[in-house]
């Protein structure tokens, strides 16, 4: 075979904190030929953003990095500054997981294209201009004569992240490094971004480090795939081999974390918990004083059951109005329509009214990190619920309920001391649904609580679920854009698109069978279509 | 952009209505009054006074007669300079107290803003320390107690500058009461460069730069100066109302003819009139300055524009 383009040798990255010297990456050795695509694997932490970042020689001053990088003739981490500047968006680029943030913000976007065909060839004015507007054509940025001008906060997150590909590719790199480059996007944007990046490999022979958590995505996107853990590379190979004969362990578990599974149905003539007809949610845009104020409608006309025991996922894209729909469900939102809970109208019950009503159904948000206060035990972040809702319960009664809903999520009662920040992602989701449950409530809203976890994380909050939903004879109204965690959940599914409901149906017919086509492109994206396990 | 600045300035009616009716009652409450003084006035000629200022009258026809006045745009006569209306000491004063906080707020940006990118850039270094640490003490120290010190240092010690008056605004006059004035704002001015430097330098946009192979000059320069200003910017507003009550102190102190020893003289001598005229300017003073920092805020921000 031929030289490679990229070798990496015994690449050790070392921070250097004031409380001691933390080792991310640890003697990863692996190389990359011309016009190939690798991925690199792994879990939060396993230190390949580290690495990617090192190459370009991006990290704060605080690091100690060894080894050897060789880009063709020149080693990398022996080159100066100045020469590595000249590599950097030339000879070798990087696009990043945040589209939303790393395009500056005061300046229009066609400037920040040419910014780096001034540094690396020099191109100015009418010159500069026309290859600005060939890289936004080639990277689908529509009417580009016009979007030249647009500040960055203009475009949505997949076309700033097309700009950022048109940067990363002006100088016709022969490695483009992209780090979770569709993490913080849509399936449907993140589905056409991949397809882009393949094209333009195609078009300009470069090869591709591709930097992901998502085994799927490796999968489809990836000739060759390194595995790592706790920065070091534990297995790779080609991605065929890796994913059919896994050698080791860590590789093994990953792969079975991916969800499976499905939920059986519930006796179609369970008792009705929730239901809920054409309701419609709406947020002002401009208020006046005088006249007619303007309206955005986030929630369109939606009819709802939900039977006791069922769970009924809710999928959708950002802005589908499907978190909208959930608050709104559970009056935490003004809304139009009409909502009965467990026999009860609760179309217009006040605030006061609606007090007593909570206990019996409680919220698990997506942001494990934000939404337990910092400043609580955790036992308190527990018991809060309780001292509303039963106060008459003593001391000793409160603690036994704490220390039971902590075992119930598998957490060690004596944690119950200690605050949020002591706890992991998935820690901190346990302690979550344990504050939902503490209250014994009968329906439980589900707001994308595995989204911000590692799936082999999420795998175990996904059977914590299963497992108490079956031990309480609870019901969930599960809210994901995640397609393969809503099939591993729900028996009933909605998919919502601008605040309608595209398709309902069981969970089987909705991902075996799906009429409409924007289910078909969802799942398709997801590649979870029936097309693709052919 | 027209109808967001008529709608600030409609908003700022109410404000400057209740700034108004507090000072005013307040004014009123304090002990004394205008004619008060060393020489007692036989009882017959200060009811006479009394009744030409209409002081005879009941507080609230006093308060509705001032405010119909002032729709009128008139401030009314003082009672103390006698030969003067408000609004003429108002205008006499006012090119000195503008000259004054002009000049403050601009040598507060000049050195303030360098101040804080070079400490940002050499973070937690000897310079570092240094000019937060003088940051500190700038805040620290009010302009009442380093005004008298530049002046006896500077003034009588050293006798390198006039210790006090206006001399015509010339500028060896001018140097020692604008740098008391500008102090505390350069020290705030400084500490915020510093903090919001330090939070663009870390920003996803300034890694985009650095990856793009730019220099560090260039990614300073063209990337993190500018999105770092924005804040001190905005902090604008307040730093020119912190100007404008300093100079009410620092004009005192140099004896200098501006607005704001009239403001304390007047409260002084109770010389209601003279008091309410320059409370009213400085809150129009106040809010216009703040509308037009926001305007000029949207200028420099293309996020931020006022289409209603």
């Amino acid at each position: 075979m031929s030289t490679p383009l990229l070798e990496i040798d015994n690449l050790q990255v070392d921070f250097r904190l004031p409380t001691g010297t933390v080792s991310a990456v640890r003697g990863v050795s692996f190389s990359i030929h011309e016009g190939e695509t690798m991925a690199l694997v792994g879990e939060s932490g396993s230190g390949k953003s580290v690495t990617s970042t090192a190459l370009m020689r991006l990290l704060p001053e605080m690091t100690h990095i060894s080894g050897s990088a060789r880009l063709g003739e020149q080693e990398l981490l022996k080159i100066s500054p100045r020469q590595m500047r000249r590599v950097r968006g030339d000879e070798m680029s990087m696009i990043f997981q945040e589209p939303m943030t790393s395009l500056n913000p005061l300046h229009r976007i066609g400037r920040q294209i040419a910014e780096v065909l001034e540094r690396h060839r020099g191109m100015t004015g009418q010159k500069a201009q026309q290859r600005v507007l060939e890289l936004l054509r080639q990277v689908g940025i529509p009417e580009p004569e016009r979007r030249v001008r647009s500040y960055p906060h203009e475009l949505s997150g997949g076309q700033r992240q097309r700009v950022m590909i048109a940067i990363a590719l002006a100088c016709e790199p022969k490695l483009l490094i992209a780090d979770e480059p569709t993490t913080a996007l849509d399936v449907t944007v993140q589905a056409q971004i991949l397809a882009l990046l393949k094209d333009l490999q195609q078009r300009y022979g470069m090869a591709i480090l591709f930097i992901t958590h998502d085994l799927t995505l490796v999968r489809h996107f990836a000739e060759r795939v390194c595995v790592m853990r706790h920065g070091e590379i534990v297995e790779s190979g080609d991605t065929a081999t890796v994913f059919e004969r896994p050698q080791h362990d860590y590789t093994r578990m990953l792969l079975d974390a991916e969800p499976s599974g499905t939920k059986a149905a519930v006796d179609t003539q369970a008792p009705m918990l929730l239901e809920a007809s054409d309701i419609r949610v709406r947020f002002p845009i401009r208020k006046r004083l005088f006249g007619r104020s303007e309206y955005f409608e986030a929630v369109r006309g939606i009819t709802l059951n939900i039977r006791r025991g069922q769970t009924v996922g809710i999928v959708g894209e950002s802005g589908s109005g499907k978190s909208t729909l959930g608050r709104a469900l559970l009056r935490l939102l003004e809304s139009q329509g009409s909502i009965t809970f467990d026999n009860t109208d609760i179309t217009h019950l006040d605030k006061s009214a609606m007090r007593p009503l909570r206990s019996r159904m409680q919220v698990v948000f997506q942001d494990p990190f934000g939404s337990l206060s910092p400043r609580q035990t955790v036992g308190e972040i527990i018991s809060e619920g309780l001292r509303v809702h039963y106060p008459e319960l003593g001391r000793r009664e409160r603690e036994a309920r704490i220390i039971e809903a902590l075992q119930e999520v598998s957490l060690d009662p004596a944690m119950r001391r200690r605050y949020p920040h002591e706890f992991s992602g998935g820690q901190r989701q346990r302690i979550a649904i344990a504050r939902a449950l503490v209250l014994k409530p009968r329906f439980l809203l589900l707001d994308e609580p595995t989204s911000a976890l590692d799936r082999s994380v999420q795998m175990t909050v996904i059977r914590l679920l299963r497992e108490i939903q079956r031990r309480h004879d609870l019901t969930y109204l599960f809210i994901s854009h995640d397609l393969a965690v809503v099939r591993a959940l729900s028996d009933t599914v909605l998919v919502m698109k601008e605040g309608q409901v595209v398709e309902h149906g069981t969970s089987e017919t909705i991902f075996t069978r799906p009429r409409e086509t924007y289910t078909k492109t969802l799942l398709k994206a997801a590649f979870m279509s029936s097309e693709h396990a052919a | 952009m027209l109808t967001y600045t008529a709608k600030r300035l409609a908003m700022a009616i109410p404000t400057l209505l209740i700034v108004i009716t507090v000072s005013f009652f307040l004014m009123r409450v304090a002990p004394g009054g205008p004619f008060d003084g060393e020489r007692q006035l036989p009882p017959e000629i200060e009811n006479n006074l009394r009744a030409a200022y209409h002081l005879d009258e009941p507080l609230p026809m006093q308060y509705l007669r001032y405010m119909g006045n002032l729709l009128q745009g008139d401030f009314g006569p003082s009672f103390k300079y006698k030969d003067f209306s408000v609004t003429q000491l108002i205008l006499q004063g006012f090119p000195v107290s503008l000259e004054l906080g002009g000049l403050a707020i601009g040598l507060a940006l000049i050195i303030g803003l360098p101040l804080g990118v070079i400490a940002a850039l050499r973070r937690n270094s000897t310079v570092d320390y240094m000019v937060m640490g003088i940051a500190l003490g700038g805040i620290a120290v009010p302009n009442f107690v380093i005004a008298p010190i530049l002046a006896l240092v500077f003034g009588v010690l050293l006798a390198w500058l006039p210790a006090g008056g206006w001399n015509g605004g010339a500028l060896p006059n001018l140097v020692l009461p604008v740098i008391a004035l500008a102090i505390q704002q350069i020290a705030y001015i400084a500490r915020m460069m510093r903090a919001s430097m330090i939070e663009t330098l870390g920003s996803h946009f300034i890694r985009t730069a650095r990856a793009k192979g730019l220099s560090e000059r260039q990614v300073i320069w063209r990337h993190a100066l500018r999105p770092s200003m924005l804040p001190v910017i905005s902090y604008l507003g307040p730093a020119i109302a912190g100007i404008i009550t300093g100079s009410v102190v620092i004009e005192q102190i140099f004896g200098l003819p501006g607005i704001g020893r009239y403001f304390v003289q007047g409260a002084l001598n109770r010389d209601y009139t003279l008091v309410m005229g320059t409370v009213v300017f400085y809150g129009v003073l106040i809010v216009l300055m703040n509308l037009v920092v926001d305007l000029l805020y949207s200028a420099l921000d293309p996020q931020i524009r006022y289409d209603d």
